[in-house]
């Protein structure tokens, strides 16, 4: 397996205590990792290390680059989809080719081109990205992670607060950049919607991993009730699985 | 006219609007004199018979402002507040017509006379303010023979008529030059120069533009003096073209005090304007 | 937004602020008539005016072209920088500090032993300025926080000026106190020039080396870093500028606000709100306000030095109110 992130032993701390810690993984071409976790288990805190954007102990394969060359090969969507100017959205898009100040005009076109085609974003181009509703501007910024043409893509909640067939079309997205021998890591909520798409899970509980597998490996009666205090109910289909929290188990 | 009042035990604080009464016979000498106005101060110290001034103001005994200052540090110095000239129970205070006009009306509704002088505002202007002067200090000989005196080196000095009457200017800080109806620039008149501020079209005080003064070339600009501390304002007394412009070796350096109030001492200035004036003509 | 469309904009403002730049040398209180302004202004033709175009009026014209161009400058990268639309040197107290600084250099008679001390002690007043107004509203701080600390800030740099100011030896210095807060460009030299070029050169100079990092800012500073904006290096960069360029500005013309407001927004949308093209178009921006103001100044009261600041608020703050109704609205 050709690993586009590799993580050995990665611990951060703020202050005194550990958010994450001895956390070892990796990500291969064609992987669509969703990171799973209740709320505070250390989802955002593990990607932002990962990045470089807080310091981490430990192995990270992306440090050992230089911050430049790094952005050519992660790119990172932050979970706030945050737009300070009211640029065009295709402008916004644009800005994912910062990361290749070398490249030509024609290549940059090109990359810029087809995220817009492949984001469905023809007809908002011109549109001031922050005038957009909530779903259009999480596709221009998604759209601004693929011009980017970095292999790894790291996404932070890139679901939340996105109508269903919103949501699905971003993972489907993902999914595909995924099939072109990229790779996603991506921190999600929705249960259901990881275990349809992704390609492995990864379930964190106080800074720690517990469980690394595929859906199926990781969605088990036991793991749930331990980390999401839930019971569900899950049916596993040739078609794929189909996943729903029922209740609450009182600790 | 204001005329001097002495105070009297049968005036009531606060019925003190005594003003316009006759005015007292010498034997009637104030006192205790305080005096609270540079100007006042300058020909109160010309004037009083010794004793009879028991404070002048604090700017009287500052070099800067005062051409008297050596010898106002013999009087005790005042900040011109109502209450800590009220507390030297004065039987006169002397104070400028339209400053501190708070202290003064405070001290005349507290029954202290105040008699105020207008600054001056011309040559013919002094020997009025002397007689005043004279008159409320009860100095009346004193103050005559002052005048007679003033008059007759005025006449010595007059200009003959014959002279080219060269151009100058005067520049201050912030660009501030004085025009015709002003004391200075009676000076500058009586000395036999021309005025660019007064050609300019400024009657009194006022902002003269620096390019109005570059474009009127004067044959000379007379500066004012430099204060201690650092100011903004004073930088315009070092543009340079200023500097080129019109340095005439003859110009004399005159102080602000040296023509700030109305005394017989004014004189010295048009005096030495004058040799400025004759030592450019000589150029010429 | 296309390169050629900016292209036009930079050039429309290039011209605009030539114009000015040429009303500003032909206005002024000694009539003097076009053709022997230029005949002065070029060729030294007639001794007096010669010394009223190149002395006089010049330097008051760079200047005026300069801080202008620094104020707008800075208030672009400002507002880029902590990605919030009132971020201003004057609201965010930068511009007093700077006065300070420089009041407090011209009364210890520092500047007087040492002409740069000016320059420098108001760069390092702004610079001081910005860093609290960092650690006080945080890297990104909201609208409310930024201008509270603004004000805080203000009315404490403001009022140790005056403190200085009143315990100045010099009879005028009490009275300079309207300058500093106000902002006047009347009787500047080419000393002046000489003074605040060479810090305005290299704040823009950073600016231009810097600016680029900008607009990767405008995702947040973490997908800014993570496509590899050195954020922390361009956030010093960008402070060092700006206090380099408020500073010099306001050591020589004092501290003339809401410059660094008006333009920005008046031409973010031309820019297409490209906070890097902003920067250039609203250096263009200010200088144009800046000019206009000064000619402003003059032909509506010739004698009087109205200060410029006293224009800039009459039209800023209006539009200052309106932007804070409109984040109002927008954050509701």
């Amino acid at each position: 397996m050709n690993a586009l992130l590799a993580l050995e032993n990665i611990s951060i701390f703020r202050g005194p205590c550990p958010v994450v810690s001895g956390v070892t993984l990796q990500v291969g071409a064609g992987e669509f990792v969703g990171l799973l976790g209740p709320n505070g288990a250390g989802k955002t805190t593990l990607m932002r290390g990962v990045l470089g954007l807080v310091p981490a102990s430990g192995r990270n394969s992306l440090m050992e680059h230089t911050p430049e060359a790094r952005a050519r090969m992660a790119a990172f969507l932050p979970q706030e989809r945050e737009i300070a100017w009211p640029m065009p959205a295709q402008d916004v898009v644009a800005l994912g080719r910062m990361a290749h100040p070398q490249a030509s005009a024609r290549k940059n076109r090109q990359a810029i081109e087809n995220a817009i085609e492949r984001m469905g974003l023809g007809a908002l181009r011109e549109r001031a990205a922050t005038q957009l509703s909530g779903g259009e501007k999480a596709r221009v910024l998604i759209a601004r992670a693929l011009a980017q043409e970095a292999p790894l893509l790291i996404a932070d909640e890139p679901t939340a607060g996105l109508d269903p067939a919103a949501q699905i079309a971003v993972m489907d997205v993902f999914r595909a950049h995924a099939g072109e021998g990229g790779a996603v890591l991506a921190s999600l909520h929705d249960l259901g919607l990881a275990a349809r798409h992704c390609t492995r899970l990864v379930l964190l509980l106080k800074g720690q991993i517990v469980a690394n597998g595929t859906p199926q490996e990781v969605l088990t009666e036991e793991n749930l009730a331990r980390v999401f205090h839930l019971r569900a109910h899950v049916e596993w289909h040739a078609s794929g699985v189909i996943f729903q929290p029922l209740s609450v188990i009182d600790a | 006219m204001l005329g001097f009042v002495r105070r009297s035990k049968r005036i009531i604080a606060g019925l003190a609007l005594v003003a316009g009464l006759a005015l007292p016979a010498a034997a009637d000498q104030p006192q205790r004199v305080v005096s609270i106005n540079l100007c006042t101060d300058l020909l109160a110290m010309q004037l009083a018979a010794p004793g009879q001034l028991v404070s002048v103001s604090n700017l009287a005994a500052d070099p800067h402002s005062s051409v008297m200052a050596e010898e106002a540090a013999a009087y005790r110095a005042n900040y011109g507040l109502a209450e800590e000239v009220f507390l030297l129970k004065p039987d006169l205070v002397l104070a400028g017509e339209y400053t501190a006009r708070a202290t003064t009306s405070l001290l005349e509704r507290l029954g202290v006379p105040v008699v105020k002088f207008a600054p001056a505002t011309s040559l013919d202007d002094i020997p009025a303010h002397l007689e005043r002067m004279g008159a409320a200090l009860g100095r009346e000989a004193e103050a005559q023979a002052m005048i007679e005196a003033f008059n007759a080196d005025r006449a010595a000095l007059a200009p003959t008529g014959d002279e080219l009457r060269p151009l100058a200017a005067m520049y201050y800080a912030n660009g501030y030059s004085t025009g015709l109806n002003t004391l200075s620039g009676k000076v500058l008149d009586a000395a036999g120069f021309r005025n660019v501020a007064a050609e300019a079209g400024l009657l009194r005080g006022g902002n003269l533009p620096l390019e109005v003064l570059i474009m009127a070339a004067p044959d000379m600009v007379i500066r004012g003096n430099r204060y201690p501390g650092q100011s903004r304002s004073e930088d315009i007394l070092d543009h340079p073209a200023l500097a080129r412009l019109g340095a005439s070796p003859a110009a004399p350096i005159l102080a602000d005090r040296d023509w700030i109030c109305g005394t017989p001492r004014i004189l010295e200035v048009v005096s030495r304007l004058t040799e400025a004036r004759s030592a450019l003509e000589k150029i010429r | 937004m296309n390169s050629m469309r900016y292209s036009i904009l930079i050039a429309l403002l290039f011209i605009l602020v030539a114009c000015l730049f040429a009303g500003s040398l032909l206005i002024g209180p000694a009539a003097i008539g076009l053709n022997a302004s230029i005949a002065a202004l070029f060729h030294g033709e007639g001794e007096m005016v010669t010394l009223v175009m190149r002395e006089v009026r010049l330097p008051r014209a760079i200047l005026g072209a300069l801080v202008g161009g620094a104020l707008g400058l800075s208030g672009a990268a400002l507002q880029g920088l902590l990605r919030n639309p009132l971020a201003e040197p004057g609201l965010i107290g930068t511009s007093s500090a700077a006065a300070l600084g420089a009041v407090i250099t011209i009364q210890t008679g520092l500047s007087a032993a040492f002409a740069l001390a000016l320059p420098l002690a108001a760069l390092a007043g702004a610079l001081i300025s910005v860093g609290l107004i960092l650690l006080l509203a945080g890297p990104r701080g909201t609208i409310l926080t930024l201008i509270l600390a603004g004000i805080g800030l203000s009315a404490l740099a403001t009022a140790f000026t005056s403190l200085v100011l009143n315990l100045s030896p010099n009879p005028f210095a009490a009275s300079e106190i309207m300058f500093w807060m106000m902002g006047s460009l009347a009787d500047r030299s080419m000393l002046h020039v000489q003074l605040a070029l060479p810090f305005m050169v290299l704040g823009a100079a950073i600016m231009a080396r810097a600016g680029g990092g900008l607009k990767a800012l405008t995702l947040g500073e973490d997908a800014a870093t993570s496509m590899g904006v050195n954020v922390t290096r361009l956030r010093i960069l960008l402070v060092v500028a700006t206090a380099s360029l408020v500073g010099a500005a306001t050591a020589v013309a004092g501290a003339i606000g809401f410059v660094g407001l008006i333009v920005p927004h008046l031409l973010r949308r031309a820019v297409g709100a490209n906070p890097t093209r902003l920067l250039w178009a609203s250096a263009l921006g200010g200088a144009a306000v800046i000019l206009a103001a000064d000619i402003a100044v003059r032909i509506i009261a010739p004698d009087r030095d109205l200060k410029l600041g006293v224009l800039t608020a009459l039209v800023g703050a209006p539009f200052f109110l309106n932007l804070i109704l409109r984040t109002r609205r927008e954050t509701a």
